[in-house]
């Protein structure tokens, strides 16, 4: 069985949110981790591989440093890594991002794809289902719960008030959300092992069956006009009252504003 | 020359970091308080190799070198000390003998189940009446037919009651030398938890890395195979310093962890702490304390560096781990007792780890070759 898992390098939340006149983030000045539900997403491929053997290919789109999360993944246990890197490839919003990666996926052998459900950076969740619409695949989003019947998946998947348990054939796409696992520590001698092993580095040469009119910055329908910091609220308006005074300020309150 | 860790080395330490924070930092309160050994947190470290850094990957451990160890230590150290010195007498005092003087049967009956963690390491040298001064040491070994029998007893021993399998050094012959003085010689043995006629005694009670089982262990007629002598006959005492020189490597990087844990909370610490309407860190005084104990433990991290790598390209590499385990260890002892002036009445309260931290701090000047023994080994190298 062969599993490709889609992860993404994105800044870490604990470290300070740096952009580009542009308005697209500064990936280089940021600290950098893997992304939380595209690493539930690899933890879920891992585990198949521990309990019927898998082969394991994680992939990534970005900038060369973006290679950092790919050996975190291969010491994780993942088999092989590749890095989509290339100029014309920057500053791609979620349509050319999941052009790009259908373009490499294209190159590859597969029974299940693996992507998280959205990056905390973007917060789209749309290239997983982008990705698996350009393949002609079906798509399982927000999964809980991945279980393999022969060659389907049973996937559980999250719903606003309840869970969808859905029987999907492979070949197909899931995105993962981070509750549905607990990822593994990568391991001393995993790590030295991942230094040894080559990275398949493609470049936009590499896409197959792709328009250039579709790919980076140009081939971005979304235009950021601004970005920036989140503002903080203020504290918010202070009153002092007592019970009864209370329940009168609130009700009058809430039909100020049309709710009641 | 190269200062700066590789992105390897990097990963390693971040794997460590995050393990230690997530992991083991929420328990090592508790883990003093109670005095109970950490066993749960031992089978998660033996889930992702921990217990095996630098042992070869066909004896079942990681492959990876003594650097990456002792940044293990180091980090587990920062948060909790008696986890550090589970990890370091396991891997340095019990693994590295049976790797560098045991025979291939032995690494492979020992050594496996002890790198994958499915088995815990200790060693016994030190006895109530042989500190020092080995010569003083009681604990005899006879052969008898095809086993040799061990009669005496061993204190202080690090993961005493947890571990399954023990180095266990022993008098096997007198000699006298040309002036009729009485000489006493070394071998080391491999006794398994299980051998009859071996038994524990007392817990020790102790001030600091109260987690950490400490026992005396109690020989009475214990019978153990033939095989299981440790390197050649009679030359129990070089394996045992030669252990130690290791065992040094291990316990400097967990007093480097130690006074870099202690040094990162007063930095947190002396930020928020506002006395006289400013932050006490805003006090000139307070500045030159942590220039100081930065400056301080900057050097010990790149001594115990350099005997790790020591370790890894040298043949004999007693002189780094002397000068490693003294500083850093001294560096631990003072950084901490300097980081509770800072902390004032609450660096003496229990729900502050840096009381904790400095009574776990002293130890790592005594065990394994007193601060006065590493200065012994120093300066005999620089008068030879």
């Amino acid at each position: 069985m062969k599993i490709v898992v889609c992860i993404k390098q994105v800044p870490d939340t604990k470290g300070g949110v740096k952009f580009n006149p542009d308005g697209t983030l500064d990936r280089t000045a940021m600290l950098a981790i893997m992304n939380p539900d595209d690493k539930a997403g690899l933890e879920a491929a891992l585990r198949i591989k521990d309990e019927i053997g898998a082969e394991v290919t994680v992939l990534t789109m970005g900038i060369p440093k973006a290679e950092d999360v790919l050996r975190e993944a291969l010491a994780m246990g993942a088999d092989n890594a590749i890095l989509v890197t290339d100029r014309v490839l920057g500053g791609a919003d979620t349509w050319a991002t999941s052009t790009t990666i259908a373009g490499a996926l294209r190159n590859l052998d597969y029974d299940l794809i693996i992507t998280g459900r959205q990056a905390i950076d973007g917060d789209t969740a749309q290239v997983g289902p982008q990705i698996a619409e350009h393949l002609g695949l079906p798509v399982v989003s927000y999964a809980e719960d991945i279980k393999l019947d022969g060659d389907s998946v049973v996937v559980k998947r999250q719903f606003e008030d309840r869970y969808h348990e859905l029987k999907v054939q492979m070949p197909c796409l899931i995105t993962a959300l981070s509750e549905l696992n607990e990822p593994r520590y990568m391991t001393p001698g995993g790590i030295w092992d991942a230094f040894d092993k080559d990275i398949t580095i493609w470049g936009r040469n590499d896409l197959k069956d792709v328009d250039d009119a579709d790919l980076g910055l140009k081939g971005s329908p979304t235009k950021i006009a601004k970005a920036s910091d989140k503002v903080r609220k203020g504290a918010g308006e202070k009153v002092n009252l007592d019970a009864k005074e209370s329940v009168e300020y609130l009700v009058g309150k809430l039909k100020e504003k049309h709710i009641i | 020359m190269d200062f700066t860790l590789d992105k390897k080395h990097e990963m390693a330490r971040n794997l460590f970091k995050e393990f230690a924070e997530t992991e083991v930092k929420p328990l090592a309160q508790e883990v003093d308080e109670t005095e109970v050994f950490p066993r749960e947190t031992v089978t998660k470290m033996q889930k992702y190799g921990f217990m095996g850094i630098p042992v070869p990957k066909e004896y079942g451990g990681q492959g990876c070198d003594p650097l990456t160890y002792v940044m293990c230590v180091e980090e587990l150290s920062k948060v909790c000390a008696t986890t550090g010195v589970i990890v370091s007498a396991h891997t340095s005092l019990c693994i590295d003998p049976i790797m560098t003087f045991g025979t291939p049967e032995q690494k492979e009956k020992y050594v496996r189940p002890l790198a994958t963690g499915e088995k815990l390491g200790a060693f016994a040298l030190t006895e109530p009446g042989a500190g020092t001064d080995a010569q003083g040491a009681q604990t005899k070994a006879v052969l008898d037919g095809d086993e040799w029998v061990l009669n005496g007893s061993k204190c202080f021993i690090t993961n005493g009651k947890e571990a399954d399998v023990y180095i266990v050094i022993a008098v096997t012959s007198v000699t006298e030398d040309k002036r009729g003085r009485k000489k006493k010689n070394f071998s080391a043995f491999i006794v398994d938890k299980d051998a009859p006629g071996f038994s524990f005694g007392t817990k020790e009670k102790k001030m600091g890395i109260r987690g950490s089982s400490t026992y005396e262990l109690i020989f009475e007629d214990c019978r153990i195979p033939k095989e299981n002598l440790l390197g050649a006959e009679g030359k129990g005492f070089s394996i045992a310093m030669h252990t130690l020189d290791g065992g040094r490597i291990g316990i400097a990087a967990q007093a480097l962890g130690i006074a870099e844990g202690a040094l990162e909370r007063c930095i947190e610490y002396t930020k928020e702490r506002k006395q006289f309407g400013r932050s006490i860190a805003q006090q000139q005084n307070t500045q030159f304390k942590l220039a100081d104990m930065a400056a301080r433990v900057e050097a010990a991290k790149l001594l115990v560096y350099k005997a790790a790598q020591a370790k890894a390209t040298q043949k004999r590499y007693s002189l780094e781990a002397a000068k490693a385990k003294l500083f850093a260890a001294e560096t631990a002892m003072a950084v901490t007792t300097e980081v509770v002036q800072l902390f004032g009445g609450y660096g003496y309260i229990r729900e502050y780890d840096v009381e904790r931290m400095m009574r776990d701090a002293k130890i790592t000047e005594i065990y394994e070759g007193t601060s006065e023994v590493q200065r012994m080994v120093i300066a005999g190298n620089l008068l030879a």
